[in-house]
């Protein structure tokens, strides 16, 4: 795996459990994550799956460095970040970029969108930033004058493409996507997961697709990481692992995803 | 517009009845607050027979026009309300949003504090602070900053705390902003409505407590034209001259009121959010 993008080795992430804190000294901790090796090749979009609860948002935003890992180690085009401050982190920040789940909480609700998606511009030293954010807007399908509105003026798909494009401005070689479809309604889904099939092929985006939707993943993913109780079960490309899973966890999640099938009998009996 | 509007605009008018009167203290009172005439002691309100034409809410029972006196008493009220209120403010929110924002032991240490500040009986600390630091109008206001900065800290920590978990502030961590950056252009914009509902709120507390100080006589010297000191006389001459307690009761409870209302009606009109 030399082509890997990002590259996790052994990443483990224990948290105080908070339900058994102690009056004193430390209480029991949790493990998040319990040694997770992955690599996210360069140029792909790698689905990262798994139920609620089984670390996989976690293990994504310790890929961007949202969060330190406890131990392990966390490499960037093979450079080490896993404890680099912020000052370290400052350089590769602008290609280490997220999509949160719900827009409504990551855009800020006092600042107008022209400010929200400018401001990471000027952070990173963008002397062109507001032709930048005029360009990514625009890439994203929002019209122009979106940028003079405040965040809750706009539609929950819209403001999704608001974190997008809030993301791509800044030409990120990794954006990672948590969720960011599943607050949606069905047809505005699909419209975010074109766009997104776009940017990945328009920019050389790498990407992490962190979901609980199998239809979704299949769809977007190249390869996907099956996740449970905090540990990955299965990688590899995504017809194999969907179509000859080899890890019954993986079986069991295909059997619990809805399909898209119609069962003639109902046809039937609405036409009687 | 609609109710907030209107209630906007009531406690506007009020407000801007009283910031007058205290600015113009000296031109509008028909006579000097300190000026004793004991031929004119206890006169009534206009309305009522044996009335003064220059004493249109009638004297005291030292013949000082009540008139005079109130419009006065709104320069020490409206003093009191502004510095105490802000220095209150000032000192209970930078607290507040280092705690909420910080977290880990600075929040710990700074609730402990806070619990044992706020045990104490607010205004029983008040006489004891003020019975130290010697009486004075620099006094009450220090007392009440002192007291009342625990109210601004606990409330600004608890939202501070809840707005720095929202995904806003994980996304400018991506961006790559600093801590201070993020707490300044991201966090304090979203905690500052409150701040200022807090600030009209603790301005009519000032107004109240200084009353009170006032009425135990810990405020500025007696003689000096305050609500409080007011009440205190008139309550001694309650069966006699009724006028000499009821007005700066009205004075106060109005501007007290006002300054409520008006803190949550600029909130509901001018915050996007709320609109």
């Amino acid at each position: 795996m030399t082509d890997a993008l990002i590259s996790a080795r052994g990443v483990s992430l224990s948290l105080p459990d908070l339900n058994a804190k102690r009056w004193f000294g430390p209480g029991p901790m949790v493990e998040i994550l319990k040694g997770i090796d992955l690599d996210l090749p360069r140029g792909e979009v790698t689905g990262i799956v798994g139920e609620s609860g089984s670390g996989k948002s976690t293990l994504g935003r310790c890929l961007i460095r949202l969060r330190a890992p406890t131990s392990g180690r966390i490499l960037f085009e093979g450079v080490d970040i896993t404890h680099a401050g912020r000052a370290e982190l400052a350089p590769h920040r602008r290609d280490l970029q997220m999509v949160f789940q719900d827009p409504m909480s990551s855009l800020n609700p006092r600042h107008r969108i022209r400010r929200i998606v400018e401001g990471p511009l000027r952070v990173n030293g963008f002397d062109d930033a507001k032709e930048r954010a005029a360009e990514a807007l625009d890439r994203v399908g929002l019209p122009a004058e979106v940028a003079d509105r405040h965040p809750h003026q706009l539609s929950g798909g819209q403001r999704q493409r608001v974190g997008i494009a809030r993301a791509v401005a800044l030409r990120p070689k990794f954006i990672l996507a948590d969720e960011m479809v599943s607050g949606l309604d069905v047809s505005t889904q699909a419209g975010i997961l074109r766009l997104l099939e776009r940017l990945v092929s328009d920019l050389g985006l790498t990407m992490a697709f962190v979901s609980h939707d199998l239809g979704v993943v299949r769809h977007l993913c190249s390869r996907v990481a099956v996740m449970r109780e905090g540990g990955i079960v299965e990688q590899g490309a995504v017809e194999d692992i969907f179509d000859r899973p080899r890890h019954p966890y993986t079986a069991s999640l295909k059997e619990a995803a809805p399909l898209p099938e119609i069962d003639p009998g109902w046809i039937k009996s609405g036409a009687d | 517009m609609g109710r907030s509007g209107l209630r906007l605009r009531l406690a506007g008018v009020w407000l801007s009845v009283v910031v007058c009167a205290a600015v113009f203290a000296p031109l509008i009172s028909p006579q000097d607050p300190l000026a004793q005439d004991l031929f004119l002691e206890r006169l009534p309100p206009f309305w009522i027979d044996g009335a003064e034409p220059g004493h249109p809410l009638g004297t005291d029972s030292l013949g000082r026009d009540v008139l005079s006196r109130l419009i006065h008493g709104s320069r020490i009220a409206l003093t009191v309300a502004i510095l105490a209120g802000l220095a209150a403010c000032l000192a209970g929110s930078a607290v507040g949003l280092a705690a909420g924002f910080l977290g880990g032991w600075t929040d710990r240490v700074v609730g402990r504090v806070i619990d044992v500040w706020m045990s104490f009986p607010p205004v029983l600390f008040a006489i004891l602070l003020v019975a130290v630091l010697g009486t004075g109008l620099h006094s009450v206001i220090i007392a009440i900053a002192v007291i009342d900065w625990t109210r601004f800290a606990r409330v600004v920590r608890a939202e501070t705390l809840g707005q720095t978990r929202m995904d806003y502030v994980a996304s400018a961590v991506v961006a790559g902003r600093g801590r201070f950056g993020i707490l300044a252009a991201e966090v304090l914009p979203n905690v500052l409505p409150l701040i200022v509902a807090l600030l009209s709120l603790e301005m009519g507390i000032a107004v109240i407590v200084e009353a009170i100080l006032s009425f135990v006589n810990l405020s500025i010297s007696s003689d000096a034209p305050t609500w409080g000191g007011m009440i205190a006389e008139g309550r001694t001459q309650i069966h006699f001259a009724w006028w000499v307690l009821v007005f700066p009761m009205i004075a106060l409870f109005l501007t007290v009121l006002a300054l409520t209302q008006f803190g949550e009606g600029l909130r509901d009109r001018f915050d996007p959010v709320f609109r």
